[in-house]
């Protein structure tokens, strides 16, 4: 399974625990976790479902800069950190 | 009972009561969150809030309780732009960056409302905010493709009008796209800027009502055939509901602005706020005033005591001043975190506070 954590800062806003979800592509994954917390989808997706500018997606530590198609596979043990960009004031 | 008056600041909403005389900030909602723009529906009482939160994209929250509690609704959003046809190339991101504009509808259409968005789309609710649609026909307007960007990249709805005698009729205002009309309910749409002019564009483009920037566009209650309009570039204002806009000649200080507000039962009468100029978005000389015509903009009086008139550096922008459904009681708020009521039509100002954050709106409740 893969596991997917979304930072306090998303959970300020809608609560969502850590998930774990089958393997997938990464926009599967995210999709799948989200069906926890619907609500917190408009928070890490814009109206075209691509991820926020301002939300950073890790993998396994990584960032991944694609924000649009997110077709990295990601199979069983893989760890995914969803957080908000350094930005604003 | 006194209205109560809500506060949309970059840094959350504050409701503030009073009663008549003295009036105090009494709540404090949202706080640290930049609140866009405030709607209370006097129909049932609710409060809405927008909200602009900086890396997760605007939400909206309902209060059914006077703030006691907020319920976050679905907020206005885009559908899945096409890959082919004509909007295929649009180059405006089709996602909603701030909701510039709230309305309700009609008296007896309980649960309509509208939301005038940035970039330029208008949403439909017909359940309280529970689920919006896009309006596509004026979205897919091809004349869109002209609009410009004012204060912000792109273009946007910061005016919804709503005619009282029938919710089908609905008048924007677009900054940069003119004023628009729908005497359908948004199934067809007018251009209605006819006698604007636009002295930032060279001189043959000046008259293209798609390019007009009304900062901000207001109705007459009692006659919602009078309208009128804080321009970029003046004062205008009409008679016929809009199909034709008469320029009023600038009043001192200066003609500038974004706020106006006009007195819910004379159409003769309404309030601006003053700026120097585009170039400089300051008041004239440091010194804070309101302009009040009375006669329907052939003369105006220059209302100043209680505002600060030296080193005062505040700007009120497009939302930043209200009236109450009587005409008598106003509020003027600036980005510059000041906020002042009036119980007498705007002849003397209290000040509430000079350490708000960024002022975005003012409404009262009732």
């Amino acid at each position: 399974m893969v596991t997917v954590e979304f930072a306090a800062s998303l959970r300020h806003h809608v609560e969502c625990a850590p998930q774990s979800v089958a393997p997938g592509t990464l926009r599967d994954v995210l999709e799948g976790a989200l069906r926890a917390a619907p609500a917190l989808a408009h928070y890490v997706f814009d109206d075209q479902r691509a991820v926020r500018k301002h939300v950073a997606v890790f993998v396994n530590g990584q960032i991944v800069p694609e924000r649009v198609h997110l077709t990295q596979w990601l199979g069983a043990g893989d760890r995914v950190l969803v957080i908000q960009a350094l930005t604003g004031g | 009972m006194m209205p109560t008056l809500l506060v949309a600041t970059r840094k959350g909403l504050f409701a503030v009561q009073g009663d008549g005389a003295n009036w105090n900030i009494a709540s404090h909602y949202f706080a640290g969150e930049p609140v866009t723009q405030v709607l209370a529906d006097r129909r049932d009482g609710s409060w809405y809030a927008a909200l602009r939160l900086g890396h997760f994209g605007v939400k909206l929250h309902k209060s059914s309780d006077q703030g006691q509690s907020w319920q976050e609704m679905a907020a206005p959003a885009f559908p899945v732009k096409p890959t082919e046809g004509p909007w295929a190339d649009d180059p405006t991101p089709w996602s909603v960056d701030l909701i510039w504009s709230l309305a309700a509808g009609g008296a007896h259409e309980r649960g309509t409302l509208w939301a005038g968005c940035l970039p330029a789309g208008l949403f439909k609710s017909e359940d309280g905010g529970a689920s919006w649609t896009l309006n596509q026909p004026l979205w897919e307007e091809p004349r869109r493709r002209a609009w410009l960007g004012g204060g912000y990249d792109h273009a946007g709805i910061h005016s919804i009008l709503v005619d009282p005698r029938d919710p089908l009729h609905i008048t924007l205002g677009i900054s940069c796209g003119g004023v628009w009309q729908t005497r359908d309910g948004g199934a067809s749409w007018s251009l209605t800027a006819s006698g604007m002019k636009a002295d930032y564009l060279p001189p043959e483009n000046a008259d293209d009502g798609n390019a007009q920037d009304p900062h901000c566009l207001v109705q007459c209650a009692a006659q919602p055939d009078m309208l009128w309009v804080q321009h970029h570039c003046g004062i205008y204002r009409s008679t016929n509901g809009g199909k034709q806009w008469q320029a009023i000649a600038a009043p001192a200080p200066s003609g500038f602005g974004f706020a106006v507000a006009c007195d819910p039962h004379n159409p003769q009468r309404a309030w601006f706020v003053p700026a120097q100029a585009d170039v400089c978005r300051i008041p004239v000389a440091g010194r804070m005033v309101v302009t009040r015509t009375d006669d329907g903009g052939a003369s105006f009086q220059v209302l100043s005591e209680g505002l600060p008139q030296s080193q005062a550096y505040h700007l009120v922008y497009r939302h930043g001043l209200d009236v109450t459904r009587d005409g008598q009681t106003l509020a003027l708020a600036s980005t510059t975190g000041g906020l002042w009521l009036s119980a007498d039509a705007g002849l003397g100002w209290q000040c509430l506070s000079h350490d708000l954050p960024p002022v975005a709106a003012v409404r009262f409740t009732d």
